[in-house]
């Protein structure tokens, strides 16, 4: 249990530090490509941490793991190369 | 359904997603609903950056940040609230659930107050495209986030009436899953409208 919660506190700083730094980003007026690219792959890792620990779908069958994370990898990259065409 | 699922074994163990598979369904529907709209987002954006990167310097970014800081913590108390109960906790669980209720309904707060400086600016789904979108996607999600609130009012009376337990407990699962989902839809819409340019 112990193990558990340690594991979960990680994962919400983790998310803090993630937000942070994307907050900054954004507040210091950073903007291109390797900012956009900067700021959506820690949306990534932030979604990533949420669909494995937070919904716990770590080891779970693959399927399900595709369908959501496959959501998540979607939606960035769709994002991203719609960024690359805009810009 | 999945009643096997509310043993106390670690998450690593199960086939399966935690909670009902009803709410999964519920959840992958929602999730295509909200792909939709950001890809459309996407789509749009490209074809009138300008347009875009002006009118995203009107938003308030800390507040979509201090929005995006409570609904992680809000999350992070329930996936607490959920390994109490497990361990049989209920007490504990009860807490964290309503730590997580409190952060939740700080987002709506801030909400409230952004939409507020936005309508009484004049701004409204029709001042242009970035509004269209920056209203119909975060008012959809606000609406998730109202619903998820009340999912989790009901999880917290019901654990304070002691109806989870370390054997019983797949209702929490359910609605906590709900309530991720909730969060990880903000976790991308907060970077793709409020800061990316």
């Amino acid at each position: 249990m112990k193990n558990r919660t340690f594991h979960l506190d990680l994962v919400w700083a983790l998310l803090l530090a993630g937000t942070a730094y994307t907050w900054w980003l954004g507040d210091s007026g950073h903007a291109g490509t390797g900012t956009v690219m900067a700021i959506l792959a820690i949306a990534g890792i932030k979604g990533a941490l949420v669909i494995r620990e937070f919904m716990a779908l770590r080891g779970v069958k693959l399927l399900w793991q595709i369908a959501v994370f496959g959501w998540l990898l979607l939606v960035l990259a769709v994002n991203m190369a719609a960024y690359w065409k805009g810009n | 359904m999945h009643s096997e699922l509310t043993d106390t074994t670690d998450h690593d163990d199960r086939p399966y997603p935690p909670g009902d598979l009803a709410i999964w369904v519920f959840i992958l529907a929602e999730l295509a609903a909200f792909a939709l709209l950001f890809v459309l987002y996407g789509v749009v954006r490209a074809k009138h950056v300008d347009l875009f990167n002006e009118m995203q310097l009107t938003l308030d970014r800390n507040a979509g940040a201090l929005n995006t800081v409570l609904l992680i913590t809000a999350s992070w108390c329930v996936a607490r609230a959920v390994a109490a109960i497990r361990t049989g906790a209920d007490r504990s669980s009860a807490r964290w659930m309503a730590c997580g209720i409190l952060a939740g309904f700080g987002f709506l707060v801030v909400k409230v107050f952004e939409y507020s400086a936005k309508f009484d600016a004049g701004i409204g789904l029709d001042t242009n495209l970035f509004y269209m979108f920056y209203i119909s996607l975060t008012f959809f999600h606000f609406m998730h986030v109202v619903l998820g609130l009340l999912i989790l009012g009901f999880l917290l009376l019901k654990t304070l009436r002691g109806g989870y337990s370390a054997d019983d407990h797949l209702g929490m699962e359910t609605g906590a899953s709900y309530w991720h989902m909730v969060d990880l839809v903000w976790i991308v819409l907060f970077p793709l409208v409020y800061v990316m340019r």
